[in-house]
């Protein structure tokens, strides 16, 4: 990480930096080596920063007045919604918060799954993402809990029950959740206390995985390895930081969207109904970001087999770097791998729409499908296309392509021809 | 001193004994942590209840909440019990006599937990294909016994403990 030694121009600043070396550390932030064909599929991990912020501020104010009660808290939710001033404000910015940030995540992780940015040497900053995603979903699960309406109780009877699946020790560790025989108020406290603590955690390794990101400098859309600093890179600071802020205020723009013209469109209007542990609702559903996973949890017929098949779909994802056998990053040069990565966006989002469709019939047999295909992917479809797919010509440099007008595939493929 | 031979000096026992006292006390510490995440005195006092069945009319059942999960009350038909009796017990997922799940002598009474065994929602009475209940979580199929036919319900509802007085 020696980028040029940088040195304080005052003497203040010089003796604290000598002390703390807080300013070379926002020397190596601006100057830090980007490469300079970045597109804009790149500016999610500030537009996911921007995220995480907001749902720690405005989760902060939500606490402030929110009571973690079984008998307060659904009332407490639209006391806030109703009396206090802004209330609706901050808690439609929360909810869809929530939303928001796994819509980006989820182009952030498919990003990295197109230009293989989880490839060597970035194995680490790809299972710190993933460990980042683990704690959003069981942060989101948390919280989806506490207004304590009748989804959030359900939802969380039904995912505590997951547990219960786990031979002999399944029920202890159910009622050992719970605090009780049911999901009752212990459940909610411990539920709000995990809530709080969480983002904090999504912090750190968010710190983490910036960290480890920096060691090898940014993947880029032709996936090769770049000198850094070179012709082939530019500062962050201001032309990725300019990037970034264009491509955040996009986001926000559709963020505010749907907080003000339409806050409760990803939300179930069952969790306007208090919690009542004596009746089901006809139709529970997860929320948006989790269906995929949940359809295949009810695609198999047996209740270990599903709650293990659903985990295994997220822990899959760990050893990606290793099941993808070719040495080519960019799916740019894969035209196998390429047409592969489309099916597998098309196979999760038909799973997240039969994931919110009744378990039966068409949507049980898509499930299935979907499912098996899922999985094929991974174990199969990687590492044999990743043998036998001759990839197009790489180009030598990313100045190559860009100054002779473009990044196109074919371009770059040409331009090699000459060489 | 010879590498061949490893001497168990002082310094070695000095330290084993160190981790193992420090991993008695880090447990010490640890599991106080865990076990204040189970269910509390107070949750522990809500073991039993009480409930009036004499209203009850046969062909019909009431709920009632124990432990914050419902419990079925069900006065069947003689009809109801017939039908319960008369499964072929290779036909059930979880095979279990009808007589195994009441009380002898009072057969008209089905009291058992109103939790679907998958994942814990309250399945529906008088529907599904068996004449019993539906858990409209995942489809899980119940008969007039409370018995698992189809779905993904691994067992049949639970019978709690109960008893009949007075």
């Amino acid at each position: 990480m020696s980028d040029q030694e940088y040195i304080p121009k005052s003497k203040a600043a010089k003796w604290f930096n000598d002390r703390l070396p807080l300013l070379t550390l926002g020397a190596h932030l601006t100057d830090y080596p980007t490469p300079k064909n970045l597109n804009y599929w790149w500016t999610f991990g500030g537009i996911l920063t921007f995220c995480l912020i907001t749902q720690i501020v405005t989760g902060i104010v939500l606490a402030m007045h929110y009571v973690a009660h079984a008998d307060l808290a659904f009332g407490s939710v639209e006391h806030i919604m109703r009396n206090v001033n802004y209330g609706w404000l901050i808690r439609y910015i929360h909810s869809n918060g929530a939303s928001m940030f796994f819509l980006a995540v989820y182009i952030h992780i498919f990003r990295s799954l197109f230009y293989g940015s989880y490839k060597s040497p970035r194995e680490i900053i790809w299972i710190l993402g993933l460990m980042i995603y683990l704690l959003m979903m069981a942060a989101a699960f948390l919280g989806y809990v506490l207004p304590w309406g009748q989804m959030s109780f359900w939802g969380a009877t039904v995912i505590t029950n997951l547990f219960s699946a786990i031979p002999l020790v399944g029920e202890s560790i159910t009622t050992w959740l719970w605090g009780a025989y049911s999901v009752d108020n212990p459940t909610l406290n411990r539920f709000f206390s995990l809530h709080y603590l969480f983002p904090f955690l999504i912090l750190g390794l968010v710190v983490l995985h910036i960290w480890a990101l920096h060691i090898p400098g940014n993947n880029n859309p032709v996936g090769i390895d770049i000198k850094k600093p070179s012709k082939d890179t530019v500062p962050f600071h201001p032309y990725i930081t300019i990037k970034d802020a264009f491509a955040l205020l996009v986001f926000m723009i559709i963020f505010a969207g749907f907080v003000f013209f339409t806050p409760n469109v990803l939300g179930h209007s069952d969790n306007y109904i208090p919690a009542n542990p004596l009746v089901t609702p006809a139709h529970i559903v997860p929320e948006w970001y989790l269906l995929p996973f949940y359809a295949i949890l009810r695609s198999v017929p047996d209740k270990l087999g599903g709650v293990i098949l659903m985990f295994s779909a997220i822990f899959i994802l760990f050893i990606l770097p290793w099941l993808d056998t070719s040495k080519v990053r960019s799916a740019v040069f894969r035209p196998i791998y390429r047409q592969f990565f489309w099916i597998l966006v098309i196979d999760v989002l038909m799973l997240g729409y039969v994931g919110a469709m009744p378990a039966e019939g068409v949507y049980l047999v898509l499930a299935r499908v979907g499912t098996i295909y899922y999985f094929l992917h991974f174990i199969v479809v990687l590492p044999v296309v990743g043998l036998l797919e001759k990839t197009d010509p790489i180009p030598m440099s990313i100045s190559e392509p860009v100054m002779t007008g473009g990044a196109e595939p074919s371009l770059a493929r040409k331009l090699n021809e000459k060489v | 001193m010879s590498k061949e031979e490893k001497k168990v000096n002082r310094r070695d026992f000095l330290f084993t004994a160190s981790y193992t006292i420090g991993a008695v006390g880090v447990g010490a510490v640890i599991w106080p942590m865990i076990d204040q995440m189970n269910p509390d005195k107070a949750q522990q006092a809500l073991a039993t209840t009480e409930v009036d069945i004499s209203q009850v009319e046969p062909g019909k059942s009431i709920t009632v909440l124990w432990r914050g999960k419902p419990i079925f009350v069900k006065r069947r038909t003689p009809g109801e019990i017939q039908e319960a009796r008369a499964v072929n017990l290779d036909d059930l997922p979880d095979p279990q006599n009808d007589e195994e799940r009441v009380k002898e002598g009072k057969d008209e009474w089905l009291v058992m937990l109103g939790v679907c065994t998958h994942l814990g929602c309250v399945p529906l009475k008088d529907k599904g294909d068996y004449n019993g209940w539906f858990c409209p979580c995942h489809g899980s199929h119940y008969d007039v016994s409370g018995r698992v036919r189809k779905g993904p319900a691994p067992t049949n509802m639970e019978i709690p403990k109960f008893e009949f007085f007075r």
